[in-house]
C-alpha cells in the first residue's frame, strides 16, 4: 500500500492539462494515452489533509502549552475534596479528578512536563546516534565493529528495562526520565546513520575531497554529516512522540517524575480508582492528550519522511 | 616519475581484481590506460592517485615510495594527484554550487584567499559560463559539470593527472573541449597524464603511449624501450 503511493506520487503531480476532463486521462499523441490510476487522487487528498490536521494540531498543543500557564498558574496543592469527581460541566470542561483539580488545566500542564521530556530526550537520543553513527561509519574498520557491537549490546536488553534500570538509580524529577529516554534510544539513530555514513563515504565525491587535500575532520563536517542530517532530523521528529510515551509510561509505573507533577502518565495511572467508581473522565481526557498530540507530530514527521525518503519508509521505526 | 610496482589490489583480499600489475608514467608524459569495462583499470587509477590502498606493492612518486593511503598519504603528496572520475554526478557533491565545487580544493588546503580568482580564471579555460557557476550539481548536463570536476582537478596545479574514463559520458564535442583543456594544462605545467579509458582511437590520438590491459596484467615492466624520462 505504502509503494503504491510512491510510485503514483508523480503521476499525480503532474496534472492533466487545461481543456482534459480530470480522471480521464490526456491524449499525450495520437494513439497514446495517459492512463490515470484509479484511487491516486484521493489519496494524494487524504494525504494533504492529514498534513493540515497534524499541523494544525500541532500548533494548538504547542501554543496552549506556551500561553495557558502565563495565564493560569497551576496551583499543585489545589485540593478540594468537595468538588472532587465532578463530571465535565462548563466551568470544568474536562470535569475535576479524584482531589478535586481541575483536569483541563492539568492535562495542559501535563502536556507541557511531556512535550518539554519528549523534544529533548529525542534531541538528546539522536544527537548521540547521529555522534556514534557518524564516528563508527567514518572511522570504519576496528571502532565500526566495536561501535557496533555496543549497539547490539544495547540492543539486546528490552528497552523500557533498561530505562527503567536508569531511573531507578536516581531521585525522581524531570532529568532521570530524560536521561533514561535518550541512553535508550539512539540505538537505531546510530544505525541509520551509520549506514549513511558508509554509504557516502564510498562515493567518488569523497574520493575527490580527499586528493583535494581535505581532512579527516573536513571531510566529516563538510561533505558526510550534511548528507545525514536529514534522515537525523527526521528520527529527531519521529523520537519525540515515542520519547513522550516513554515518559508516560515510566511515570504511570510510578518511576518517572514526582507524584504531584502534572504528568499525563501520572494522570492515567492516579485515574485507574476513579474508573472503577465510574469517573471515565480522569482517565480519558488525559488519556487523548496523550494520544493526539503524539499522533498528530507523528503524521507531520511521516509526511516529512515520504518527501525526503520515498523508497526506504521501512528502516526508521516509530 | 610515477611508478606503480607489483600492484595487487581489490575490494576482497581472496578476490583480488588487479594483481601483480607494474606502471611507470615518466614527468610530461602521457600515457592511456586501455581495457574492457571491469578489468580493473579504475582501480588501478584509484591507486595510482593515492586513493585506495592495494593489498601488495608499491607507488613510488619522484623517487617516494607513499607511505599510505587515502588520509594516511601526506596532503602535499596527495594534492599532487588531480583525479578525474567517469561519473561527475557522482563525484560532485551535490550541496556545492559549481564555484565552491571548484574552489573546495583551495578551501581545503587554507588557501581560501585564492579561491575567488582561480575560480575567475579556470572556469572560462574549462567552459563554463559565470551563470553556471552559481548553480548546483542537479541543475547542470553531465558535460558542464565534468568540466567543473576537471576544473576543481587542476585547481590546485597537480603535477599528475589521472582521467579514469573521463568522457565516457560526453559526447564528441565535450570530448574534445576536455581533451583540450587537459593538454593546454599540460603544455603549460609538464604534468604527467594517465588516462584510463576504453576508447581506443581517442587514447591513440591523446596520448604519448597507450597501454592494453592485457599485455599490462602479471608483467613488470611495461615501459617499452627508449621510452622515458628524454621521450616526454
Amino acid at each position: 500500500m505504502a509503494d503504491s503511493h510512491t510510485s503514483t506520487r508523480q503521476e499525480a503531480t503532474a496534472a492533466p492539462g487545461p481543456g482534459t476532463a480530470p480522471g480521464t486521462g490526456a491524449a499525450l499523441a495520437p494513439g497514446v494515452t495517459w492512463h490515470r490510476r484509479p484511487g491516486t487522487g484521493h489519496r494524494r487528498r487524504t494525504r494533504t489533509v492529514r498534513v493540515w490536521v497534524s499541523a494544525g494540531l500541532v500548533a494548538a498543543v504547542v501554543l496552549a502549552v506556551l500561553v495557558v500557564p502565563l495565564l493560569v498558574p497551576l496551583d499543585n496543592q489545589s485540593v478540594d475534596l468537595a468538588r472532587k469527581l465532578q463530571a465535565p460541566s462548563l466551568s470544568h470542561p474536562f470535569g475535576t479528578d479524584e482531589v478535586g483539580r481541575d483536569l483541563l488545566l492539568r492535562c495542559v500542564y501535563g502536556l507541557r512536563v511531556s512535550l518539554l521530556v519528549g523534544v529533548v530526550a529525542a534531541l538528546v537520543a539522536v544527537g548521540l546516534g547521529t555522534a556514534v553513527g557518524a564516528l563508527a561509519g567514518a572511522l570504519g574498520g576496528w571502532a565500526d565493529r566495536a561501535v557496533m557491537r555496543l549497539v547490539d549490546l544495547f540492543s539486546s536488553v528490552p528497552h523500557l528495562l533498561l530505562g527503567i534500570f536508569i531511573v531507578a538509580m536516581f531521585r525522581p524529577g524531570v532529568w532521570p526520565v530524560i536521561l533514561s529516554v535518550a541512553l535508550t534510544h539512539w540505538l537505531s539513530t546510530a544505525r541509520i546513520v551509520r549506514a549513511e555514513v558508509l554509504s557516502l563515504r564510498s562515493r567518488p565525491h569523497i574520493d575527490a575531497a580527499i586528493s583535494g587535500g581535505a581532512s579527516r575532520w573536513r571531510v566529516a563536517v563538510r561533505h558526510l554529516l550534511p548528507g545525514v542530517l536529514p534522515q537525523a532530523g527526521l528520527a529527531a521528529v519521529l523520537m519525540v512522540p515515542h520519547a513522550i510515551w516513554h515518559e508516560s509510561a515510566l511515570s504511570f509505573l510510578g518511576l518517572g517524575l514526582p507524584a504531584h507533577e502534572a504528568s499525563l502518565g501520572i494522570m492515567v495511572n492516579a485515574a485507574r480508582g476513579s474508573l472503577l467508581a465510574g469517573a471515565w473522565w480522569p482517565t480519558l481526557f488525559p488519556g487523548l492528550f496523550l494520544i493526539v498530540p503524539t499522533l498528530a507530530l507523528a503524521g507531520l514527521a511521516g509526511a516529512w519522511r515520504e518527501r525526503i525518503n520515498p523508497r526506504r519508509r521501512s528502516e526508521l521505526m516509530l | 616519475m610515477l611508478e606503480l610496482r607489483d600492484i595487487t589490489a581489490g575490494y576482497e583480499r581472496r578476490r583480488p581484481v588487479v594483481s601483480g600489475v607494474s606502471l611507470t608514467v615518466a614527468p610530461g608524459e602521457s600515457v592511456g590506460l586501455l581495457g574492457p569495462s571491469g578489468c580493473g583499470k579504475s582501480t588501478l587509477a584509484r591507486v595510482a592517485a593515492l586513493l585506495h590502498r592495494p593489498d601488495a606493492g608499491t607507488v613510488t612518486v619522484d623517487g617516494v615510495a607513499a607511505p599510505g593511503w587515502r588520509h594516511r598519504a601526506p596532503r602535499a603528496l596527495r594534492t599532487s594527484f588531480g583525479v578525474v572520475f567517469q561519473q561527475p554526478r557522482l563525484s560532485a557533491d551535490p550541496r556545492l554550487r559549481l564555484a565552491d565545487l571548484i574552489a573546495e580544493p583551495l578551501r581545503a588546503t587554507g588557501r581560501r584567499a585564492q579561491a575567488s580568482a582561480a575560480v575567475a580564471e579556470l572556469a572560462p579555460a574549462v567552459g563554463l559560463t559565470a551563470d553556471l557557476l552559481t548553480r548546483r550539481p542537479h541543475e547542470v548536463s553531465d558535460g558542464q559539470l565534468q568540466r567543473a570536476c576537471l576544473a576543481r582537478a587542476l585547481v590546485l596545479e597537480p603535477r599528475w593527472l589521472i582521467c579514469d574514463e573521463m568522457t565516457a559520458m560526453l559526447d564528441a564535442s565535450t570530448t574534445a573541449a576536455l581533451v583540450a583543456v587537459v593538454e593546454a594544462y599540460r603544455a603549460r605545467t609538464g604534468a604527467g597524464l594517465l588516462a584510463v579509458g576504453h576508447d581506443r582511437t581517442l587514447l591513440e590520438r591523446w596520448c604519448d603511449r597507450t597501454v592494453r590491459w592485457s599485455d599490462l596484467a602479471g608483467t613488470e615492466r611495461v615501459t617499452a624501450p627508449g621510452e622515458g624520462p628524454a621521450a616526454a
